[in-house]
């Protein structure tokens, strides 16, 4: 495309790639430990929340610092609109969880769009911690406790199901089924007119309303659809864990997958990707006590360095090395 | 609502308008001259408030003598903060910045927990201090917080004639205005950010030991405090303190009477302020958008 | 020849300085209206309050007779009001052809036919390559921006400026930092723009603007001191006292 810098994997289509993976991570589940494919499926859906921030950072660069907020209404969501007695249908609760973040994203957008530079940085936290203390001091999702959901929810009849949400392998081959759509999607998107007058957007908004976009009402739509996308991933968390709880919308996972994209490569789509697997792998490893000894109980601090070092030293992300070391 | 409890909340609203003015006064002149976004702003109003904690049992009665320490201590700690990281960072994209300081939470998170702990603690007034004074015929008002909005209206007092009297401080506001002026200008800018940035983490530091009494110290008040003060500079407009001024009080009345009126939504209430104003004024109250 | 747009008493205020002090102008099609003065004259701000970036402390702008007056900017474009830049604003990560086809793609319609890919636009793709050609960038089509040389770049400037097929152009130093060849070259695309287009130039090249102009308006510090044809003001004694005044 265009727009984005050529990496040495051009030179095959590039849907070729993303299609192995995919068709690798769908087929890999059988051959997985249980520990193992839980532990995909915290990257699948760290994944599939990066990628919607990547549509807002990377493509359009609008630097969001409130993210978590559409993740955590998502999540919500899904538990708050299930029955209480019995499993939900993941055919109405997918969408809700999505069509709540959204109308969150829009209130926010309409509102932070006003805005620019550090300003909206700023402001888009500001909102996210609005959302946050709703559910964190109010009755209306119950607390700081959270609230369980007691049913994962299911495809088809609840006696006979198409697909149990409960059933953990399900689950993991629903979350890659969605990973892929939203890649798919996501790609789709940055081809088409829609994608280049976001890049353009991001390049220089001024010449781009010279040559007579309406700018803002591109970026509001950028800002919606990656919200929708972000309660995606809320409700395959929710589903995952089976609880939700108030610090899914706290500004530290706010901040958590906005270091993914970056650590990943800021502007591809398969950085968001890469930046989940290394993201989730670096947790795993700094806070495994046989590989870090005492070190372990204070991942934090060692994780705090890492970043520093690595934001300092490699700005492009693993991408980046990637394209270094081919050429 | 009666006059008496009208007139604490009143107070009370000051009070905290006034302590949010000293964090945010600090943010909003290390942005408005470095261009820097600082998530770890928070961090040093927590590490005043457990500077309280640690050095109230050496300096007993001597309250302000203990304010005095710690403020110099923090001043240090933010200059050779900024010699060693941040001013590695005034070059770097905003994203880059936002990373790179919320990094700087976590160390700082956890080098706390490695020397103090995570346990929760109290810091006592000191006797001359404590106790209350009557309000009305029913009311009383702790002498502490008196003291504590009297204490920064002081320091903001001292600001203003630094910021507006001295040679120091028409370079600060130089610099607030327009950054590659005071460049060419021929002055030290190094020297500069580095006091710029020593005096922004001292106020917040300062602010944390003033409230360390008034509420408990613990692990995860620096978070809240840096996003307030982020509402904060976003309604007074980055680079001003008079706006930061206005913004704080604007925040301490929302917040505080908010508590009053809608109790356990109010946590929203500022959030919606911020979000009124910037509809009429996207960048702040003291700024004019085109 | 009817005044396609037009602005009538145009004054925009910065405190308590008078950027631009009650312009009326007219901009008509097959004329070169040039917009001449020292710095700091008011002629960019005039500009951006055209284009619609800045908006009027009073005054009205007219397109056909329609006040455009509250219209932002990118209403004003797709109007058919293109501008160009002082400063070279082109993409410089796309290649020259994604940088017209970009600007033409704003009236492309259904902007939200996100299953169609952009490269397979036909609208777009159309503008661009006619506005490539009018500007003489063919050949370097492909090439990515940043490696253009300067010129080339003003080149795509005015490219992307017609690639949105605007009626009024407004051209703010088009000729900038360029050779004499590349100002050759420049002058004769803005000729042959001139039928079927208002072109309104702010330019600082006084033989280029003498060549080219239908009529010339002289602004000093904000004020509009003469507007007329090309012999009439370089006789005007108040203009040559303005110009020769600043030389010496």
């Amino acid at each position: 495309m265009a727009t984005m810098p050529p990496t040495p994997l051009d030179r095959l289509p590039p849907w070729l790639l993303p299609m192995l993976a995919g068709a690798a991570l769908l087929l890999a589940q059988p051959l997985l430990t249980p520990y193992l494919q839980d532990l995909v499926l915290r990257i699948v859906v760290l994944a599939v929340f990066a990628l919607s921030l990547e549509l807002l950072i990377g493509t359009t660069g609008l630097v969001s610092l409130g993210h978590a907020a559409f993740y955590g209404i998502g999540a919500y969501a899904t538990v708050m609109l299930s029955p209480a007695d019995g499993p939900g249908s993941i055919v109405l609760l997918l969408p809700a969880a999505a069509g709540c973040a959204a109308l969150y994203a829009l209130f926010v957008g309409a509102f932070s769009l006003r805005t620019k530079g550090v300003y909206f940085i700023m402001v888009t936290l500001a909102f996210a911690q609005m959302a946050y203390f709703v559910f964190h001091d109010t009755k209306f999702g119950g607390g700081t406790d959270g609230i369980y959901l007691n049913f994962p929810p299911v495809l088809g009849d609840a006696a006979k199901p198409l697909l149990d949400g409960g059933d953990k392998p399900t689950l993991y081959r629903l979350a890659a089924g969605v990973l892929i759509a939203t890649y798919a999607l996501l790609a789709m998107l940055r081809r088409s007119r829609f994608g280049h007058a976001l890049a353009g957007i991001r390049v220089n908004e001024q010449r781009m309303r010279a040559a007579g976009f309406p700018t803002t009402l591109y970026k509001l739509a950028a800002f919606v659809i990656g919200g929708a996308l972000a309660g995606v991933a809320g409700f395959l968390v929710a589903v995952k864990d089976g609880v939700v709880n108030p610090e899914l919308l706290s500004w530290h996972v706010s901040g958590e997958v906005m270091l993914v994209i970056i650590l990943g490569g800021l502007g591809h789509l398969r950085g968001a990707v890469i930046g989940a697997v290394a993201f989730v792998l670096l947790k795993e490893a700094l806070s495994n006590p046989a590989l870090l000894g005492r070190a372990a109980d204070h991942w934090q601090l060692t994780l705090g360095f890492t970043v520093i070092v690595f934001v300092a030293l490699l700005p492009q992300g693993l991408i980046g090395v990637l394209q270094r070391t081919r050429s | 609502m009666d006059l008496a409890t009208f007139a604490v909340q009143c107070l009370n609203a000051v009070q905290y308008g006034l302590l949010l003015f000293l964090v945010a006064s600090g943010l909003t002149l290390i942005f408005g001259i470095m261009g820097v976004i600082n998530l770890a702003h928070g961090s040093f109003y927590m590490i005043g408030a457990y500077m309280a904690f640690a050095l109230s049992p050496l300096f007993g009665q001597n309250f302000i003598l203990m304010l005095l320490c710690g403020t110099l201590l923090a001043a240090a700690l933010g200059y050779i903060l900024e010699w060693l990281f941040f001013s590695y960072l005034y070059q770097r994209e905003h994203l880059q910045q936002v990373l790179m300081t919320w990094a700087l939470i976590l160390v700082f998170e956890e080098l706390r927990s490695l020397l103090v702990g995570n346990d929760v603690h109290g810091v006592k007034a000191p006797d001359w201090l404590a106790g209350s004074i009557p309000l009305g015929d029913l009311m009383t008002y702790p002498v502490y917080r008196l003291f504590a909005s009297a204490a920064c209206i002081a320091i903001a007092i001292a600001l203003w004639f630094v910021v507006q009297r001295t040679r120091l401080g028409m370079m600060i506001r130089a610099g607030a205005s327009n950054r590659d002026m005071v460049r060419g200008l021929g002055i030290d800018i190094t020297r500069l950010y580095r006091i710029v940035f020593a005096g922004g983490v001292a106020l917040a530091a300062l602010a944390g030991m003033i409230a360390a009494p008034m509420a408990s110290v613990y692990p995860g008040m620096g978070g809240h405090v840096l996003i307030v003060s982020f509402v904060v500079v976003v309604i007074g407009g980055i680079g001003s303190i008079g706006g930061a001024l206005v913004a704080a009080l604007l925040v301490g009345f929302v917040d505080t009477f908010g508590k009053v009126f809608f109790a356990e939504y109010s946590g929203i209430g500022i959030y919606l302020l911020m979000a009124i104003i910037l509809v009429w004024r996207p960048e702040g109250l003291t700024k004019r958008g085109a | 020849m009817t005044a396609v747009l037009r602005c009538e008493g145009l004054t925009r205020r910065f405190g308590g300085l008078t950027a631009v002090g009650d312009a009326t102008l007219d901009f008509r099609l097959g004329e070169v209206h040039a917009v001449i003065g020292t710095n700091g004259a008011g002629k960019s701000t005039l500009i951006n309050m055209l284009s619609g970036e800045l908006p009027a402390s009073a005054g009205r702008v007219l397109l056909d007779g329609h006040d455009i007056t509250p219209w932002p900017q990118p209403k004003r474009a797709r109007a058919g009001i293109g501008r160009s830049y002082q400063r070279t604003t082109v993409f410089g990560e796309f290649s020259v052809f994604e940088n017209a086809r970009l600007c033409a793609q704003a009236s492309c319609p259904r902007p939200f036919a996100v299953w169609q890919g952009a490269m397979t636009c036909k609208d777009s793709g159309q503008a661009a390559r006619e506005a490539l050609a009018a500007a003489g960038l063919t050949e370097q089509a492909a090439q990515r921006t940043s490696t253009l040389s300067h010129g080339a770049k003003r080149q795509l400037e005015i490219a992307m400026c017609l690639a949105t097929r605007p009626r009024v152009l407004l051209l703010d130093e088009p000729l900038a930092g360029m050779g004499a060849e590349e100002t050759e070259r420049m002058l004769a695309l803005l000729k042959s723009l001139k039928p079927g287009h208002a072109i309104a130039l702010v330019e600082h090249d006084m033989d280029a603007v003498f060549r080219i102009a239908d009529r010339i308006t002289v602004m000093v510090n904000g004020q509009v001191i003469a507007s007329d044809a090309p012999q009439a003001i370089r006789a005007n004694r108040e203009v040559q006292v303005a110009y020769l005044g600043e030389q010496q």
